[in-house]
């Protein structure tokens, strides 16, 4: 039977992880090699490597960075964070990334979907929305969630399943941060209407939250940063926790 | 001397990174003479199929690797690709297991993206590994089950986790992908 996947976010700033809080307040949570190895060791099932800084300047530390947990890391993971072309994705790949992850990129060119799944395949190609629930109804944002689009995200989720994207990471902003839960409306709604794996993110703050994200929509996967990089909730803690409620995951 | 087969596309870097986690080294290249002369050749793959195909057509690799006489592992798009038939891109492949290759039925989401557990397995590349054990697939095709399949696994019908024939031994899931159990699967083609 396929696993409901757990996947701990590594947010990189100048090859440290960080994690903001609502985007903002921002903590040092470490080495990013050595906390992706300790994720492995306690069964995390794919890692998310967001470069939250990303320039044109930073490119190259981040594919040498991207170079050194290839080497280090026998699990899949995704590199994400200012990708803005074919090319960067090349980069990021030849050094061993399994998938990448684009979001502000794809709604500014949404083209650009399309041409990095004709080059690498649609199962490397994450496309990240970040949502927001406003004058009833969700909308996407881009830019870390300062920009304001006019894009509705189902419609939007849609659109990425149509032009080749092969997954989504949706996160919340209304959830972010506050560890009161995953978005369970928005995680729903985006999760019927296409039919690519999604990603929930943003809101995790304990064992029953991921319970709730699996039992009541069709996400395949929740992902979190602080809880799993504070140790709040141990990894393998939270897989005995699902399996005892029926969820099926990785041992 | 362990060859991986080179591709234009692709992550084809874990796979010499798994392998040189077990302390071997190995060389990524297309070359026809080192590809014979190999120990072993493993031939990963993620991409379509008729592009792919079409890559090893330019460089008549397609003729020399059915005729391999070393231990061949095919990854992913390589097993599916030493198939005879794909319907991704109504491709006709190489050959070496007379298995088709076939879209999942949208019954379920696809691709299948995830860890899979087996419902059978046989074929000295399990050696210490049972049924329960999970493993790394990323696919929208399957290979449909023959003689061939040594390795069963089950994602909206039943299809080939693995097939073996002769010299030749794949998986559609990632071994270098799949933490301590693809380790031990890499490890026991490499100990063949």
């Amino acid at each position: 039977m396929l696993k409901k996947r757990i996947i701990p976010c590594l947010d990189i700033q100048d090859g440290r992880t960080v994690k903001g809080v609502n985007f903002l307040d921002i903590r040092d949570a470490g080495d990013p090699i050595e906390l992706a190895k300790r994720y492995v060791k306690e069964g995390a099932d794919e890692l998310v490597f967001l470069d939250i800084t990303a320039t044109v300047e930073k490119r190259k530390t981040l594919v040498e960075l991207v170079t050194k947990i290839a080497k280090e890391i026998n699990i899949p993971f995704t590199v994400g964070g200012g990708i803005n072309s074919v090319e960067d994705v090349a980069a990021l790949v030849k050094a061993g990334a399994d998938k990448v992850s684009i979001n502000s990129a794809a709604v500014k060119n949404p083209d650009l979907i399309s041409a990095i799944a004709k080059r690498f395949g649609s199962q490397c190609l994450v496309v990240a929305i970040d949502t927001k629930f406003e004058d009833n109804d969700w909308w996407v944002y881009t830019h870390g969630g300062r920009n304001k689009t006019t894009l509705k995200t189902v419609a939007w989720a849609q659109e990425i399943e149509r032009l080749g994207g092969g997954e989504i990471l949706l996160t919340s902003m209304n959830s972010d941060g506050t560890k009161d839960g995953f978005s369970i409306d928005v995680t729903q709604k985006v999760s019927e209407a296409i039919s690519l794996p999604v990603i929930a993110s943003g809101g995790a703050g304990s064992e029953k939250h991921f319970k709730e994200v699996f039992e009541q929509t069709k996400a395949t996967g929740g992902l979190a940063a602080s809880i799993f990089h504070f140790n709040e909730i141990p990894i393998p803690v939270l897989k005995d926790y699902l399996s005892k409620n029926n969820i099926s995951v990785r041992k | 001397m362990i060859v991986i087969v080179k591709y234009n596309a692709g992550n084809v870097q874990s796979v010499q990174n798994a392998i040189a986690r077990l302390g071997y080294e190995s060389v990524i290249t297309d070359n026809p003479e080192l590809l014979k002369a190999a120990d072993k050749v493993i031939f990963p793959g993620v991409g379509e199929a008729s592009t792919a195909m079409h890559y090893l057509k330019e460089r008549e690799l397609d003729l020399l690797i059915p005729k391999l006489k070393n231990p061949v592992l095919g990854i992913c798009l390589g097993m599916q690709l030493l198939c005879a038939y794909s319907e991704e891109g109504d491709t006709k492949c190489l050959g070496v297991f007379d298995n088709q290759v076939k879209r999942f039925p949208a019954q379920d989401i696809v691709p299948q993206m995830g860890w899979n557990n087996f419902t059978s397995v046989s074929s000295p590349l399990f050696k210490g590994i049972s049924k329960e054990d999970d493993v790394y697939f990323v696919h929208s095709y399957y290979a449909t089950i023959t003689k061939n399949t040594v390795a069963e696994s089950d994602y909206i019908l039943p299809f080939s986790a693995a097939l073996q024939k002769d010299n030749f031994y794949a998986t559609q899931f990632h071994p270098e992908k799949s933490a301590s159990v693809g380790n031990t699967i890499l490890k026991n083609f490499l100990e063949l």
